[in-house]
């Protein structure tokens, strides 16, 4: 099924019990945009995410990812998708190569695959004196970039990030950033969540979501125009107010 | 399967590069087969006892010798005064006394009966227990190669044969147990500890969401466990082998059958311990409480089944370990084979595949 969204989502809600997460969102990524996710903590970012990656089951409505139904394919959807969540999550216990060594291999990749990008991406980071170092060594920043790049490893159509950049210093996410551009100029998806009101300027188009459900979505720019306002941040603020 | 070599190969790298779990994993079992196997024992030997006699005759004299020559017990006073008893077991080193009465040996020969009292120290009731049997036993010689002498008529001698384990040898009780208590600590609590702290870090959700299936992650989570487990059974066997003589009598291919069967169910159990707990500090929690405390309690390896309350034996029948001692005991000891043990393996497969049916379903509602 070939057509221009990499991701498709209708009516999706997520329930706890009482607690509704996730209120009947919908919305469309295309190819190779880089989707913004925005909302404060606990609007259900996380949880709308996780249900589009296959490891939370929707309550109601429907999402295709890649092409694929979360519901009945999830399968297929998890070889399209590369994922790095909100916590940081490479093996504190194994050096930097081992663990691109681990996930490219349980991503299938061959050997001389793995060793390939090893290389590259050792290169592309400027890692080499720290390649062979606990990853427990390293300071946040480039560990949230390892990340980054061992969620690349498979070449997946579509990068979902959950937070990437929480707790880093702006340097580092400057630098983030560009990489995220880098990747995203190959064609790949990137649908990213943040609370940093600069970086949902990067994004070509962004979500609002407040309380489970979405409240906005179109380009920084319509969106500025829309609520009259300078910055993204005023956006938000905007929104949060109205709902309050 | 090169996937599966991957995920093994991290999880060792886990085990290795974790001080604290190699020397649990491999400290533990020698440091508590040799405490156990030589400080915790019932039988005793050059214990301090003294020796009241008040007929001062052929026949205590003989007694007296008899004792002193085994090498359970060593004379070490000779009091006079009842009085005295109190005050010699006060200072702590003489574990009994025993008491002649007048005329012990005129009241053999005139009434056919004699009286001897032992008096023991049971602040520690296992010395205690082991002194009083010994000397009852030293006593009862004595009196079987009176009677012979004598010739009386009617008597019943009776003649105590002890099977499988003839000289009451504690580390034949704790090999099997203390095999079992580490088996299940590395099985169980291993497991639900390295698969726990992939929930807790988040690496689990990224495991989650790569192409490989939950069971894969599993298996390829627990596999490193088997292979540790089985090395120390290895380790734990031979030091009971060559050290403590402990004798193999039954099949080594049985042995290691109903070895890896437990190790199985151990493993289920910190599976399924994993689905229900989010942290390490549960899941260790649980592990200790729900599993350590009755295999050590319950399992028959300290305290016999058969003496327990009722409820606590039915307990019992739900805990792995108890079966798993009955079935290595019986190998072990016994020589005995399946044709004997088939009731306890049956039993044994049923809860591997009861524990794993149940983490499945766990499982899978989390997932709602
Ligand atoms: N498994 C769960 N059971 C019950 N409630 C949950 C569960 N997971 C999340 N929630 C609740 O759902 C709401 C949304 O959580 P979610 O993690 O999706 O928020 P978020 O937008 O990602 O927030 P943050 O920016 O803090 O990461 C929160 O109120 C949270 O407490
Ligand atoms: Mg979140």
């Amino acid at each position: 099924m070939e057509t221009k969204n990499a991701i498709l989502v209708k009516n999706l809600s997520k329930r706890f019990g009482d607690f509704t997460a996730v209120n009947a969102i919908t919305f469309e990524v295309k190819k190779g945009e880089i989707f913004g996710f925005l909302g404060a903590n606990g609007a259900g970012k996380t949880t709308a995410m996780k249900m589009l990656i296959g490891i939370s089951k929707p309550s109601e409505g429907t999402a295709t990812v890649a092409g694929f139904d979360v519901k009945t394919q999830s399968e297929a959807v998890k070889k399209s998708i590369g994922y790095m969540s909100q916590r940081f999550t490479l093996y504190d216990d194994l050096t930097i190569k081992e663990n691109i060594a681990f996930f490219g291999g349980i991503y299938g990749l061959s050997n001389e695959k793995i060793k390939e990008k090893t290389a590259l991406l050792i290169d592309e980071l400027g890692l080499h004196d720290k390649a062979s170092n606990l990853v427990r060594s390293l300071p946040l920043g480039w560990k949230q970039k390892v990340a980054f790049s061992v969620a690349l490893l498979h070449e997946p159509k579509i990068v979902f990030l959950d937070e990437p950049t929480g707790g880093v210093d702006p340097i580092t996410r400057r630098q983030f950033w560009e990489m995220i551009y880098r990747e995203a100029n190959k064609g790949t998806t990137i649908f990213v969540t943040t609370h940093y009101m600069d970086e949902a300027e990067y994004c070509d188009r962004v979500s609002i979501m407040v309380e489970g459900k979405i409240e906005a979505l179109d380009s920084p720019k319509k969106l500025k125009k829309q609520f009259k306002v300078d910055s993204m941040n005023e956006v938000f603020l905007k929104l949060a107010r109205n709902i309050e | 399967m090169k996937r599966f070599r991957g995920f093994v190969i991290k999880e060792f790298y886990h085990i290795f590069r974790d001080k604290r779990t190699l020397i649990i994993l491999f400290g533990m079992p020698v440091v508590q087969i040799l405490l156990f196997g030589f400080a915790v024992t019932n039988e005793i030997s050059n214990v301090d006892i003294a020796v009241l006699d008040r007929s001062k005759d052929s026949e205590t004299q003989k007694i007296i010798n008899t004792i002193e020559a085994s090498k359970y017990f060593k004379v070490t006073d000779f009091i006079v005064d009842e009085k005295q008893i109190e005050t010699i077991f006060k200072k702590g080193k003489v574990k009994a006394v025993l008491v002649f009465e007048n005329n012990f040996s005129k009241d053999i020969v005139a009434k056919n009966m004699a009286n001897v009292q032992i008096i023991t120290d049971a602040t520690e009731p296992n010395v205690a227990n082991s002194v009083n049997t010994y000397l009852t036993s030293i006593l009862q010689q004595y009196q079987t190669d009176l009677n012979q002498r004598q010739q009386i008529p009617y008597q019943i001698v009776p003649q105590t044969r002890m099977y499988y384990n003839p000289e009451l040898k504690s580390v034949f009780m704790f090999v099997p147990g203390i095999m079992t208590v580490i088996l299940m600590l590395v099985s169980a609590i291993m497991t639900s500890i390295s698969i726990t702290r992939e929930k807790e870090l988040g690496t689990m959700e990224i495991l989650l969401v790569s192409p490989l299936k939950p069971y894969q992650v599993i298996v390829g989570k627990v596999f490193p466990y088997v292979f540790l487990a089985i090395s120390n059974a290895i380790i734990i066997l031979m030091l009971g082998f060559f050290v403590f003589k402990m004798p193999i009598e039954g099949s080594y291919f049985l042995l290691a059958l109903e070895t890896v069967l437990f190790i199985f169910s151990a493993l289920a159990l910190g599976i399924l311990i994993s689905t229900i707990s989010e942290t390490q500090q549960t899941a260790m929690m649980a592990s200790l409480m729900g599993l350590m405390l009755p295999t050590i309690l319950l399992s028959g390896f300290i305290f016999p089944i058969s003496s327990m309350p009722l409820p606590l034996q039915v307990i019992s029948n739900i805990i792995p370990a108890k079966w798993f001692i009955i079935l290595i005991k019986g190998i072990l000891l016994k020589g005995v084979g399946l044709e004997v043990l088939w009731k306890e393996t049956l039993v044994l497969v049923a809860m591997i595949v009861a524990f794993i049916g149940l983490s499945v379903m766990k499982y899978k509602t989390r997932l709602e």
